[in-house]
């Protein structure tokens, strides 16, 4: 138990700098919502190294702790939407035979920013935001693809790091 | 990296490449790049509606937000929120192009003055 709650510290502290980092790195290819998706790294990691409640709760914590630090009240809700949809859609998928990490990533990276768009069009009341639905598929394939290779490198070597709790 | 993605992996990307193929193209079929009108919502209520031929600055929300209308193209030029997303955004001018400012709920969208597309296209 003490170990997990380490290991948890250790991750949120993680996905905390990298959402940090991302901030810093200009990006700004003209697609509103458009980010290189760095803290969901950790998620994807945490999701195989640990479990999915532990991946719930750490998304929740890095969005609202991000939100708070870096970005505005507004930014959370933005960003849970995404977060917790994408999210949904990995734990199915790795629960789902066939499926590399890579797939898994690829598959969070869309539905996160699917999750944002139905939020902007929710908030704006307005369904003109679907005009970027491909651009978003397509930089959401793009991030997930980079993301699930990194992911599958580093479980590589993970391999050996014990959580006291594998598997489900 | 080939022996690491397995079948069901290559078919995932190939459905989202798909999708968002036909969605780019349902979206170049309604296109109208004739001239149209710039739509101003503020919070889904219409404040105001311009044309794209007459070069104009725009206040929204009593300058929060100022819109540029110059040469058919409608461009965000200053935004008071942080995220500054919709200003670094390019300007826009076909139909159905809009530029959103989610912070301060503003929708700035291109409308062409002949709705019909249909009529577009048997032309």
């Amino acid at each position: 138990m003490k170990v997990r709650a380490a290991y948890f510290g250790v991750f949120t502290a993680l996905a905390l700098i990298f959402s940090y980092v991302e901030s810093l790195i200009p990006f700004h290819i003209g697609i509103p919502g458009a980010k290189l998706g760095l803290a969901n790294l950790v998620i994807v990691i945490v999701l195989y190294k640990m479990n999915v409640k532990s991946a719930y709760l750490l998304s929740v914590t890095r969005v609202v702790l991000s939100g708070f630090i870096f970005g505005s009240m507004f930014g959370i809700l933005y960003s849970l939407a995404g977060g917790l949809l994408s999210l949904t859609v990995m734990a199915v998928m790795r629960r789902t035979q066939g499926f590399s990490v890579i797939g898994v990533s690829i598959a969070g990276g869309v539905f996160h920013n699917i999750g944002q768009l139905i939020v902007a069009m929710i908030v704006v009341e307005s369904y003109s935001a679907s005009y970027y639905l491909p651009a978003l598929l397509i930089t959401g394939l793009i991030t997930g693809l980079m993301i699930g290779i990194t992911a599958n490198e580093m479980l590589k070597r993970l391999v050996n790091l014990q959580m006291g709790m594998e598997g489900r | 990296m080939k022996n690491v993605m397995k079948k069901k992996d290559w078919i995932l990307i190939l459905i989202v490449l798909c999708v968002a193929a036909c969605a780019y193209f349902s979206h170049q079929l309604l296109k109208d790049t004739g001239m149209g009108n710039v739509i101003v919502k503020v919070d889904g209520e219409i404040t105001g509606t311009y044309s794209l031929n007459e070069d104009q600055e725009i206040m929204i929300h009593e300058g929060a937000n100022i819109l540029e209308i110059k040469n058919g193209r409608a461009n965000m030029r200053k935004a008071d929120c942080p995220d500054q997303l919709c200003v670094h955004q390019r300007a826009i001018s076909a139909n159905n192009e809009n530029i959103i400012c989610l912070p301060n709920k503003v929708i700035i969208e291109i409308k062409s003055k002949s709705d019909s597309q249909i009529d577009m296209v048997t032309n």
